[in-house]
């Protein structure tokens, strides 16, 4: 089928048994920390999600109970619904913010671009805690900076109570994350900027197109596997916000702000019902397998 | 001529545009900067200008108060390693510091044991032809797609099972099984040419020695990458942490400043001095290695 297979095929048998030997024991580190510690851990993700699983005992097998108590679950559905909502903000948002900056800051001299890449890369470095730790204080009801510019500006009628109010605490956190997502998009897309056909653009310019019309036409279509790429790491970050919610909200207030792997979290190590944190974790990677897939099927398409 | 006008027009507009987008983009640039900018001077002022209802732009005084407090806030042995009763590096020092060590010290390791393995395993998926390749590369891709964290509770219980829950290895060995690395280094080795492979083949050098005398010194820009990549995603590896440390003197410095603010979640300045301590040295070896860095992101990406 493949060429590398034929490849195989065509070759002595005693050289492949020798390559495959050789390549198994140079594979061998690795095969011992991946196999443990992340398929191991995979396959008893999904096997675990059909037992009452617990601390101290063992465990019961229950079949698709738990499946059955997650589609039931009130807070289950609040948290998948907040979690779209996060997604679905911050994936676009993301990736046209990114476009965007990495358009204007490729034209600049080099030096100016990296200074500025490094800049949008600064939130991701910063790490989430001391991020997030930074965004409460901002956000705060009395000494926040958010607060006193707002009424300031006269914008705000009075303090909001940001974080404590259902109405805006998810959008908060959404806004925290953009900052903390931007950085790796940016970075791509100025590498695939800088990685466009020059002779095309300079076709696309002696023809008499303007730059905008050059960068639609020429530029977008050649960067549709970056974008692809970005989508699809946006969404899986996305996804995955947690540490935001563990260290601002904790889901609240009166489930605001629950998302999937927040509830994950709370069922597992809180209340200890391991089978049931399973099973949202293996929906949840079901989900995003299937979104994923859709996303390259459309990319693939156009 | 008309022609002409137009184009000229055109031109004009995407100068505008420019400009316009060049000042829109610095702005927001320094909205990016501020929270950092927030979290150091907030780290040196004094009480009262951390409470100021109008804020304080620049402090006016620079303490070392807060850090002072962080550093009184909890003590740990420099190692405490018991050895048949004996208690080895008993001498206490502030928390933070123990983390801030023990941080450097599961960063190290597992950037070390994460090159080694996987410029070994990159290698030879690029390279040699074997029985299940294109099996373990798939393998590998799908892997890397998966949610991380959806794994976490198996891992603890791993962990658990094999008595290593609560030490650095339970997060060290998961980041070493990731395979980010691998697949970096594989996008590196393709590069290298075969023909070096066979010319060391004739001259009679083993596979090892071809691959630590030839190849590695060819893959080190990739490696370098994959260095200072793990480095960065190990420091904060938070939720990891979070789970798989529980004692006070084992924590990492994420996981020991986010304890901290559950405990004082309103003394501002004690909690910017703690993330002013978790943050700055790894924006520093940011700011070193960023090349290097740039490369992972982009190496990393080339549509698997």
């Amino acid at each position: 089928m493949t060429s590398p297979k034929s490849g195989t095929m065509s070759r002595p048998r005693r050289l492949v048994i020798h390559e495959t030997v050789t390549s198994y024991l140079f594979l061998l580190p690795f095969l011992l920390f991946f196999v443990v510690f992340v398929i191991y851990p995979m396959f008893m993700c999904v096997y675990t999600s059909f037992f009452d699983a617990t601390m101290g005992r063992e465990d019961i097998f229950i079949g698709f109970e738990n499946y059955k108590t997650l589609f039931a679950d009130k807070v289950f559905w609040i948290a998948l619904k907040n979690t779209m909502v996060i997604v679905l903000v911050s994936v676009p948002v993301t990736c046209i913010f990114s476009l965007w900056v990495a358009t204007v800051i490729t034209k600049m001299p080099v030096a100016a671009t990296s200074a500025f890449r490094c800049i949008f890369y600064l939130p991701v470095v910063t790490g989430s805690v001391a991020v997030t730790m930074v965004w409460k204080w901002m956000y705060n009801n009395y000494y926040g900076i958010v607060n006193y510019l707002g009424t300031n500006l006269g914008i705000l009628d009075k303090n909001i109570n940001w974080l404590g109010d259902p109405k805006y605490a998810l959008w908060c956190i959404i806004i925290i994350l953009i900052t903390t997502s931007v950085g790796q998009p940016i970075v791509l897309y100025v590498s695939a900027l800088d990685n466009v056909d020059k002779s095309l653009i300079e076709a696309a310019a002696v023809d008499g197109a303007t730059a905008t019309q050059a960068f639609w036409k020429v530029k977008w279509p050649q960067m549709m596997p970056t974008t692809l790429y970005i989508l699809v790491i946006t969404m899986i970050n996305s996804f995955q916000c947690f540490a935001l919610i563990q260290l601002l909200t904790q889901g609240g207030p009166s489930n605001s702000t629950m998302t999937i792997m927040f509830y994950i979290y709370y069922n597992a190590f809180k209340l200890f019902k391991y089978g049931y944190g399973n099973a949202m974790g293996v929906v949840l990677a079901i989900i995003i397998a299937i979104l994923s897939a859709i996303q390259f099927k459309v990319a693939k398409e156009k | 001529m008309d022609n002409n006008k137009t184009t000229d027009m055109n031109a004009i507009k995407d100068k505008i545009y420019y400009i316009v987008s060049f000042i829109a983009v610095v702005i927001v640039a320094i909205l990016f900067t501020f929270p950092l900018y927030w979290i150091i001077t907030g780290a040196f002022k004094t009480g009262k200008e951390i409470n100021a209802t109008s804020p304080i732009w620049i402090p006016t005084e620079w303490v070392w108060d807060n850090f002072q407090r962080l550093m009184a806030k909890r003590t740990a042995p420099i190692l405490g390693w018991e050895i048949g009763g004996m208690t080895i590096g008993a001498a206490t020092i502030p928390g933070a510091i123990r983390w801030l060590l023990n941080t450097v010290v599961m960063c190290v390791s597992s950037m070390l044991l994460t090159c080694i393995t996987s410029a070994m395993a990159g290698y030879v998926l690029a390279k040699k032809r074997f029985w299940g390749r294109v099996t373990l590369f798939t393998l590998v891709v799908c892997a890397m797609a998966l949610p991380k964290q959806v794994i976490l509770i198996p891992l603890l219980r791993e962990m658990n099972a094999l008595h290593l829950a609560d030490t650095a290895w339970a997060v060290i060995f998961p980041i070493v099984g990731w395979p980010f690395g691998v697949f970096l280094l594989k996008q590196f080795s393709e590069g290298v040419p075969t023909e070096m492979m066979e010319a060391c083949r004739i001259d009679g050098a083993n596979e090892w020695r071809t691959f630590t005398d030839v190849i590695f010194p060819m893959i080190k820009p990739g490696v370098g990458a994959c260095a200072i990549f793990t480095f960065i995603s190990a420091w904060n590896d938070y939720f990891m942490q979070l789970i798989m440390l529980t004692s006070s003197e084992k924590l990492s410095i994420a996981v020991g400043i986010a304890t901290m603010q559950g405990e004082s979640s309103t003394d501002y300045g004690l909690l910017m001095s703690g993330a002013a301590l978790a943050s700055v040295p790894i924006i520093i070896v940011f700011l070193i290695f960023q090349k290097y860095f740039t490369k992972g992101i982009t190496m990393g990406a080339v549509k698997g």
